[in-house]
């Protein structure tokens, strides 16, 4: 029978003290809990009070040193395709082109002075396929290729999440590999003017040329 | 049917009102309390629970229709309109269609015996009070109509669950309000609102009339929540074990008519215990010696307001459990019903009756 009791009394002052803290929280609704993020002194000492944030209207900001989206700085890029090779989930396209040899100074070198030998007309980095390890970011020899603090971008339309980097446009990436067969031909050419082994030659710097790194 | 010449003038004149053969006061007797239903449940009930939920949460709740979300119950209306009324192929069709509606005439007849002010009851029945809880006991009906012809295992557990509950706590709800019914000496709920009116405004209603009318109306509170299906007692539609109880195959306006059905009988139960305990439309505030605060606000018109305060003071305090205390088992439920409130809801009426003679 004691128990009987006890059980109503351990229920009415439960069900009171419960009703006490969510009153307390009702109260508080006039108030927005501070955002003092965990690493804050104050982070348990915060008000009381509306915690819900109205994200598209209110965001709380990404850290500078957040790893988010990727970003191709492509202007560094010099097309070794390590990124593309060490991508878990394919997610990087590139597409490149020989630099002749008079266009060396047009392709220009990259910001820490290395001389660009390859252009890149396709570097496409699927983002909805990218899950942001980063593999791609530590193999790359230019640190071209990095983890911004963007954290939303998201789209209505998937194909929107396909992001294009490459520095010409078609008709330009047309006109280099025509370049660049022109001037093949011409050097296979001018190697078979000059006689021995013709046929041997050629063919084996043809092929890398056409195919330049995947092939391996 | 009227027993004091001051009393339910308007509804009278109303109900002699008629075209012809044709009684039109009636009608709008009839409709008051409806559109009342509806608006209250489209404001308060509905945005009201939304916003005060959020609130006790540290949530916003709706925000994004309308300022600070107030269109948002109309946004869900419009939805609700526009959905398919579906009705399952394997569901028994009459009983299907036919649960919502004796649902919600089970919980809108109540409203007939309910005193919306001095002036204005639908029936002034001199039964009032034994009317309303009897009347009730047809939302048992729709319940099980609904769940049965659902021919759905979680809409029928929910049903039985629900039928089981309501029907084990009307007996100690039924006992607490005899113990207002005793003080009051009469079942008629104007008489009984009458019995609690005065000058010194709450010094005259029964909660503070009389020592352990606390008891009573603690048990009526917790009955009433379980009568309604409210958490803690929501056992009935317990989200995370039967989907939604016996209305899991409703939707579109079938859905809407149960959600308005539970909340009109949320309001009917405020309102019956606030007549019962809080002195129904009586203001409050006491005539302090010239300041005459209770003559000032008694009327028909503050009468009226008073009993929709009351109510919705009780519907707060309902809302405000729902989001302290998690949901009973069953077991626990009909212990709490059979073993904690029928004892006492017993003792308190022993006591009641003793009190009236002696005091």
């Amino acid at each position: 029978m004691s128990e009987y009791f006890s059980n109503i009394k351990t229920g009415t002052t439960t069900i009171a003290t419960g009703m006490a803290i969510t009153l307390k929280h009702f109260f508080n609704a006039v108030k927005r809990k501070g955002d003092a993020g965990i690493d804050d002194a104050d982070y348990f000492r915060q008000v009381d009070g509306l915690c819900t944030l109205q994200y598209p209207k209110e965001v709380i900001p990404t850290p500078p040193h957040g790893r988010y989206r990727l970003y191709c700085n492509i202007d560094d890029c010099i097309g070794c395709r390590q990124c593309e090779r060490a991508c878990p989930v394919e997610c990087i396209a590139i597409e490149t082109i020989k630099t002749t040899n008079d266009d060396l100074a047009v392709c220009g070198k990259t910001s820490g002075g290395q001389q660009k030998r390859m252009w890149v007309p396709l570097f496409d980095i699927d983002t909805a396929k990218c899950m942001t390890c980063g593999i791609c970011q530590s193999v790359c020899p230019t640190d071209c290729l990095y983890h911004t603090a963007v954290a939303d971008f998201s789209e209505f339309d998937v194909r929107n999440m396909m992001y294009h980097f490459g520095n010409l446009s078609k008709i330009e990436a047309e006109a280099k590999r025509k370049k660049l067969a022109e001037q093949q031909a011409q050097a296979a050419k001018e190697k078979a003017a000059a006689g021995g082994a013709p046929a041997a030659k050629p063919a084996p710097k043809a092929a890398p040329q056409q195919k330049p790194d995947g092939a391996e | 049917m009227s027993s004091s010449p001051s009393l339910n003038t308007w509804s009278d004149a109303l109900s002699g009102f008629s075209i012809g053969w044709f009684p039109l006061g009636l009608v709008i007797v009839a409709v008051i309390p409806l559109v009342f239903i509806a608006l209250y449940a489209l404001t308060y009930g509905v945005y009201g629970e939304r916003k005060i939920s959020a609130f006790m949460q540290d949530r916003l709740g709706p925000m994004e229709v309308g300022f600070w979300g107030i269109l948002q119950t109309l946004a869900d209306i419009l939805k609700l309109l526009q959905k398919e009324d579906i009705v399952p192929t394997a569901a028994d069709k009459f009983l299907f269609v036919v649960g919502p509606g004796i649902l919600f005439v089970g919980s809108f007849l109540a409203f007939a015996v309910l005193p919306f002010g001095p002036a204005f009851i639908g029936a002034d029945l001199n039964v009032g009070l034994f009317y309303a809880v009897g009347i009730v006991a047809i939302e048992v009906v729709g319940i099980l109509a609904a769940g049965w012809g659902s021919n759905n295992k979680w809409a029928l557990y929910g049903a039985v669950r629900s039928v089981a509950q309501i029907v084990s706590y009307e007996i100690p709800a039924s006992i607490a309000l005899l113990c207002a019914a005793m003080m009051a000496g009469t079942l008629s709920m104007q008489q009984i609102t009458v019995m609690q009116a005065g000058p010194n405004g709450f010094m005259h209603w029964f909660l503070f009339n009389n020592p352990i009318a606390w008891l009573p109306f603690l048990i009526y509170f917790i009955s009433s929540l379980a009568e309604t299906n409210r958490a803690p007692f929501d056992i009935p539609e317990a989200e995370s074990e039967l989907v939604a109880g016996y209305f899991t195959e409703y939707s579109g306006m079938k859905f809407a008519v149960i959600f308005l059905a539970e909340y009109g009988s949320m309001f009917m139960v405020s309102a019956i215990i606030a007549i019962a305990f809080l002195g129904g439309w009586t203001s409050p505030l006491p005539n302090i010696g010239g300041l005459e605060l209770n003559t000032m606000t008694s009327g028909p018109v503050w009468g009226a307001f008073w009993i929709i305060m009351k109510g919705f003071f009780f519907i707060f305090v309902q809302m405000w459990l729902r989001w302290t205390l998690p949901r009973l088992r069953v077991d626990q439920l009909m212990y709490l019903c059979w073993k904690v409130l029928t004892p006492f809801a017993l003792i308190s009426f022993v006591l009641t009756a003793v009190w009236e003679i002696y005091r």
